[in-house]
């Protein structure tokens, strides 16, 4: 019996099939039309949004709370270039997701045809890798190459641009494991040498702190980390997306550091003998004035991507390996250490300077989260938008576990939050999931709304309202003499009525007295997706703060009296 | 505008010269992903040279750029790490063999042809189009070489040059 021969867009979706894909996050379009009609007979299931940065924000929610890639399929032209910013977001914070994205017919590539638009060109800056098929055959290989790279060494995106003569025409090609990139190892052990040498700084310092970051999550090196921690009797800080790697209510955990970390965690890196970075890159929110970031410290980095070596900082100790393996070959080589004038240093900033709020004067974004924090209890994953919301759900939701806290950093984008939950609760059914957003980014991709109340996803939405670009609103107060530009709000839509007209459940909260009932129940409504608005009062800032480009001696425990400078650093 | 902001810099200010090798895959996109890494960290490519490999599916590519110091390892490490790069090696001052190709056209007037033709001797260059109104001059060598060449013949009518870049390979058992 002849065997029906493949079309190209058929054997791709097979090759998805092979690679164990779930789920596609896509809008279709003319040229990703053989794809998208190979669908039809896939027991992949597509989720169709309503515009495609959603579409690359949940496959990065997906991706993140899994560490199993998150695909993508859109069409060419405006449906390719709406991915960018997703790109971005997952270049930035190394999410393993592949876009696959239509073209023009192949013969026609360069000749302004209708929604063509060089896509392999616009997004060279923001992959890992990208390919244009150019060739049927080359399809099983190059399906296979593409998830090998999002998924090893430092994970990130990779982009598959597909001819739609490529998708149309037959495809006989076999399935393939065969990779041919001569010019990509993953890197996996340290090297020996270079942690002995790691291992005697460590045993030497009497000031240590290990400074955890997202290669800590991304390669589970939770436990590895907190055994070295206990036996060095080190603190922990952890970055923006750090949290989770080590239980952040363990004893020796500072919180987040960086430009609105805890003052204890910014404290104690200031004050440190050896700083030792886990899969964190000395990112400016960091740092800070690098010139002035523990400048008496021994540096110890361990990180997969050998590039990150002395980009920012230069390093007394680099590890190159995986940070998992790393540590677990480093615990034994270290000794108990005698820490204890230390830790009692640390325990009497964290008595000084604990994370607090006004407990009046109407609804806090800081109470509401703080609560959420209860509610929750680390079991829930969480992911943010960017702004001042963002800073204080760092703040104030501790992270207990490994992929239960996703939110863009590098990138900082803004739309991100909402689509990201949606992603994480079609990987994780089981989970609660809330999305915790501020009123300006939650409008850059609250059409999404649909698509979660379609597929009756349970994925919460908090959206901390205050009417304004809240961050920015900040910056302007303490910089800029409180000149306001481009930071009111003002015509936000009513976020119940807005649910509602989605068909998705609406709860508002604007006392303090009620946060606990309102969050309670949209916690425990399972119908369907549910947005929670709080309506937060409008002027508040987040502190502690380091003005951007300063250095953590400059911290700000509260608003300062006196007008301040504008920040040095670009953003 | 100052006169000091019209007179170009000495050499001694320019930003310092390197020479980097790279072993890379003959796909499409390699070329444009390698100068994206350039022009992202503000260095600026001298010279280019690419050409097939021993082996069809790889590629040499030379590069000589201008930067910072410093920058320079950082560069390399961000070569290194695109997926179609095999390897990435600093060359800048180590004693591989280097060689560039330079063509110079120049308008000479028969009264001076005698002098050009005594620089192109001293130098070892090369005659190859021998016209009227216009002399081709082809030289071989080191690019320092042919800088001072070049420099000679500046006060001529020099009106076209064409220069190959600068080729390189690492000398005895050692990886270009």
């Amino acid at each position: 019996m002849a065997q029906k021969i493949s079309s190209g867009g058929e054997k791709i979706v097979q090759c998805l099939e092979r690679e164990g894909v779930q789920y596609i996050f896509g809008l279709s379009g003319g040229a990703a039309m053989p794809m998208f009609d190979a669908l039809v007979d896939s027991k992949i299931k597509l989720i169709l949004v309503r515009h495609e940065q959603g579409a690359t924000h949940m496959a990065d929610g997906y991706a993140r709370s899994t560490g199993r890639p998150g695909v993508v399929l859109v069409t060419s032209g405006p449906g390719a270039t709406n991915t960018v910013t997703g790109l971005l977001t997952a270049q930035m914070d190394s999410a393993p997701i592949i876009v696959i994205t239509g073209q023009t017919n192949a013969v026609n590539l360069g000749k302004d045809a209708f929604q063509e638009a060089d896509v392999t060109g616009i997004t060279y800056p923001v992959v890992k890798h990208s390919y244009l098929i150019k060739n049927p055959a080359d399809i099983p290989r190059i399906v296979r190459e593409a998830f090998h790279i999002a998924t090893t060494g430092r994970p990130g995106p990779v982009l598959i641009d597909v001819p739609k003569d490529v998708g149309q025409g037959p495809c006989t090609a076999p399935f393939t494991d065969a990779l041919d990139l001569p010019g990509y190892t993953v890197p996996s052990r340290g090297d020996g040498e270079a942690i002995a040498r790691a291992a005697k700084f460590l045993r030497e310092s009497r000031r240590p702190v290990l400074y955890v970051g997202h290669g800590a999550v991304i390669s589970d090196a939770g436990k590895a980390i907190t055994a070295l921690a206990e036996k060095l009797r080190a603190p922990v800080v952890n970055t923006l997306l750090g949290k989770g790697a080590v239980d952040e209510t363990h004893p020796l955990h500072l919180g987040m550091l960086g430009m609105h970390g805890t003052a204890y965690a910014n404290k104690a890196v200031a004050d440190c003998d050896l700083i030792m970075s886990i899969g964190a890159r000395w990112d400016d929110r960091i740092t800070g004035r690098v010139s002035d970031f523990c400048t008496r410290a021994v540096k110890i980095h361990v990180d997969i991507d050998a590039a990150e070596f002395g980009k920012v900082i230069q390093p007394d100790v680099a590890i190159h390996g995986d940070a998992r393996l790393v540590i677990e070959d480093l615990v034994p080589q270290v000794e108990i250490a005698d820490t204890k004038e230390w830790l009692a240093q640390i325990a009497r900033w964290r008595k000084q300077y604990p994370l607090k709020y006004p407990k009046q004067g109407g609804l806090r974004a800081q109470h509401v989260l703080d609560r959420l924090n209860e509610l929750t209890r680390g079991e829930a994953i969480l992911t943010t938008d960017v702004g001042q919301h963002q800073m204080w759900a760092a703040q104030f939701c501790l992270a207990r576990s490994n992929r239960h806290w996703i939110s863009s950093g590098g990138a900082g984008t803004m739309g991100f939050g909402f689509p990201a939950a949606i992603g994480a609760q079609f990987a994780n059914p089981k989970k609660k999931v809330w999305a915790i957003v501020g009123d300006g980014g939650f409008q850059m991709t609250c059409s999404e709304l649909a698509t979660a109340q379609i597929h009756k996803l349970p994925v919460k939405c908090l959206i901390i309202n205050n009417n304004y670009l809240g961050m920015i609103r900040q910056w302007q107060e303490m910089f800029y003499d409180n000149r306001l530009s481009g930071a009111d709000l003002e015509g936000n839509p009513d976020f119940v009525k807005l649910a509602q007209a989605y068909g998705v459940k609406g709860l508002r909260v604007r006392r303090p007295a009620d946060v606990d009932r309102v969050l309670a129940e949209a916690h425990a409504y399972d119908q369907g997706p549910c947005v929670v608005v709080a309506e937060v009062v409008k002027e508040d800032n987040v502190f502690p703060m380091i003005p951007a480009g300063a250095s953590l001696s400059e911290m700000l425990i509260e608003k300062p009296k006196h007008r301040l400078e504008k920040p040095a650093g670009s953003t | 505008m100052s006169a000091a902001a019209v007179t170009p810099a000495p050499a001694t200010q320019r930003a310092p010269l390197h020479t980097i090798s790279l072993f890379v895959n003959n796909k499409p996109g390699v070329l444009v992903r390698v100068a994206l890494v350039f022009s992202r960290r503000g260095f600026n490519i001298e010279s280019l040279v690419v050409s097939a490999g021993a082996e069809g599916r790889f590629s040499r590519m030379t590069i000589v750029c201008s930067g910072a110091a410093g920058d320079l390892g950082q560069i390399i490490q961000q070569l290194a790490k695109l997926v179609d790069v095999v390897h990435a090696i600093d060359h800048t001052g180590d004693d591989s063999y280097e060689t560039e190709i330079a063509l110079v056209k120049l308008f000479a007037p028969l009264d001076q042809r005698t002098q050009i033709l005594q620089i192109a001797e001293h130098f070892k260059a090369k005659v190859v189009d021998y016209g009227a109104d216009s002399l081709i001059l082809q030289i071989f060598g080191p690019s320092e070489k042919l800088d001072a060449f070049i420099d000679l013949l500046r006060p001529f009518k020099l009106s076209e040059l064409v220069r190959s870049g600068k080729l390189l390979m690492a000398r005895g058992v050692r990886v270009t």
